[in-house]
């Protein structure tokens, strides 16, 4: 879209070349134009709707006894991760002037406070991730984040799934099946035939042979996690959950982040994702809580970001200081806006958002 | 060369692959949470009109095509070549029939067109989305049968086959939507 225009109706570009079908013409269409371009993406209808399932949600969090916090969405530094980009601004005056970032995830003041005996806590607020724009993706995105001490990966996707069927109950949907649970390794396996945690580089790419995919021109010399990601996102996440929910766990190591390896077996991690048709929805963690092994994984993405030709990232020592002071516990992020259209129904984001990117 | 990197992709982008120019039909931004972006975009060739479909992660680049447009007046053929003129500089520009890719039904002597140029040299027309054309045959119409689904085929002045409702006659002028050839409308004008 080039600067300062007003994104015009869908469809309109083909009929510019439309000469002599202008009917009317006049003011009148002009001003309607205008004002289908400055009105909300969503119909107020459906801002009710919005409305009651964040009601929802806070109502079940409400009857579990776990705390709504807030934390900032300015921080000095915040999760250091090789493709998730912050926001970065500036405060121009008085003595906290300086650097900022717009934070991509509420988790490290969250963890901070788990740290000073907060017990169970959830946050419903706003994230920030620059260049993310698509279908599933709006640069600015309400997150829900939760964290439970003392209770196991099963047991918050129980949880979860607690609250998925609520949400769906407020839209009017009953979704009664029990969620699937697979591994990152079965989900390959049944998909594409091939184990994720062994398979070389060339046999990931024989997969994609096979499937007449083209991989991107720089893919031959590209990492091993590269094509995971490259062949779950192309391949395999369109149809997680389409029959019902499922939770995919157990995700390579090298894809961690901020989870906790798993104890009964070092190639994986305890990291859990929640598919609903097709659609991420949701990205949890049996918490790392050991600050040498987080440092050390974030100066591997940072080494990362160097490779790919981006700014590296502060490292959030405050967070660190802490971190050996977590209780034992699991925590998740839930894309709100996501969770929304799947239980709402719409093609993309912009049906459950009043003022996508592009409107403001 | 000019290039784009994939935070620029977008509908309607003319991109070089494999030295031929494409235009980008169809972008999608796809990301799992933790891992790096992927675009899955639908390429068409604008030489040939195949579509391809083309995977890129978020920091590759595309050679940008020197593709444009310019409206140019259509001025005859001569059965191997169609001759166009733009109607500032007087230039004038050839096209063949494979180039034409069928636009030539619609081409009217004086109509204004769309030709797109790669590196300056006309590369195929777009003609509008609706034009009206005079019926040189058909069968008679019968009186009064105003019926838009009884159906006839009818020859245009420009040799194109359509078919039209039954109340159509000789020397009518028919609108029609050029992108699926099919009838729209009596129209009371020649445009």
């Amino acid at each position: 879209m080039s600067s300062g225009a007003i994104p015009s109706p869908e469809g309109s570009e083909s009929e510019t070349n439309d000469a002599g079908d202008a009917k009317g013409g006049g003011g009148n269409s002009c001003s309607e134009t205008l004002l289908s371009a400055l009105a909300p993406s969503v119909s107020i209808e459906r801002l009710r709707q919005r409305g009651r399932l964040l009601r929802c949600v806070r109502e079940f969090f409400e009857q579990r006894g776990v705390l709504e916090v807030e934390t900032p969405l300015v921080c000095s530094a915040g999760v250091v991760d090789a493709h998730l980009d912050p926001v970065e601004m500036r405060l121009a005056a008085g003595t906290d002037a300086g650097r900022y970032f717009l934070m991509t995830s509420p988790e490290l003041c969250m963890k901070r406070l788990l740290a000073a005996g907060s017990g169970a806590i959830y946050q419903l607020t706003r994230a920030f991730r620059d260049g993310e724009r698509g279908r599933l993706h709006n640069p600015e995105f309400t997150i829900l984040e939760w964290y439970r001490p003392w209770v196991d990966l099963h047991g918050l996707m129980d949880e979860v799934e607690g609250l998925v069927a609520a949400v769906y109950a407020a839209a009017g949907r009953s979704l009664t099946a029990k969620f699937d649970r697979h591994t990152y390794q079965s989900v390959f396996q049944e998909s594409l035939d091939v184990d994720p945690l062994t398979a070389s580089v060339g046999d990931l790419a024989l997969v994609a042979a096979k499937r007449d995919l083209s991989p991107s021109p720089g893919m031959e010399n590209a990492e091993r996690d590269a094509w995971l990601n490259f062949l779950l996102a192309t391949c395999i996440e369109p149809t997680l959950g389409v029959e019902r929910p499922v939770f995919v766990s157990r995700y390579p190591v090298s894809q961690a982040a901020l989870a906790r390896v798993c104890p009964d077996d070092k190639r994986v991690a305890d990291r859990v994702e929640l598919y609903i048709d097709g659609v991420e929805i949701a990205n949890g963690y049996h918490e790392l809580t050991d600050p040498q092994e987080q440092r050390r994984r974030f100066a591997v993405a940072n080494e990362e970001r160097r490779a790919h030709g981006k700014r590296e990232l502060p490292v959030d020592e405050r967070f660190l200081r802490v971190l050996n002071r977590l209780p034992d516990c699991c925590g998740i992020a839930v894309g709100i806006d996501r969770l929304f259209l799947t239980a709402l129904g719409g093609e993309s984001l912009d049906d459950v958002m009043a003022f996508p990117i592009d409107h403001v | 060369m000019a290039s784009y990197n994939t935070s620029q992709f977008k509908k309607g982008l003319k991109v070089l692959l494999d030295n031929e120019p494409y235009l980008m039909v169809e972008t999608e931004f796809m990301k799992p949470g933790k891992g790096q972006a992927v675009y899955r975009t639908k390429l068409k060739n604008l030489l040939r009109g195949n579509v391809l479909d083309r995977t890129y992660r978020s920091g590759d680049k595309i050679e940008a095509a020197d593709v444009s447009d310019s409206s140019l007046q259509y001025l005859y053929n001569d059965s191997r070549a169609w001759f166009f003129m733009d109607p500032e500089s007087f230039e004038q520009f050839q096209l063949d029939q494979e180039q034409l890719d069928g636009v030539e039904r619609w081409l009217k002597d004086g109509s204004m067109v769309e030709v797109v140029f790669w590196n300056g040299q006309p590369i195929s027309v777009r003609p509008p989305n609706h034009v009206v054309l005079e019926v040189t045959y058909c069968e008679p119409g019968a009186k009064g049968n105003t019926a838009t689904n009884v159906q006839k085929p009818a020859t245009l002045e420009t040799d194109a086959e359509i078919t039209v409702p039954i109340f159509i006659n000789i020397g009518d002028f028919v609108k029609v939507d050029t992108r699926t050839g099919e009838y729209v409308e009596r129209s009371n004008t020649k445009s």
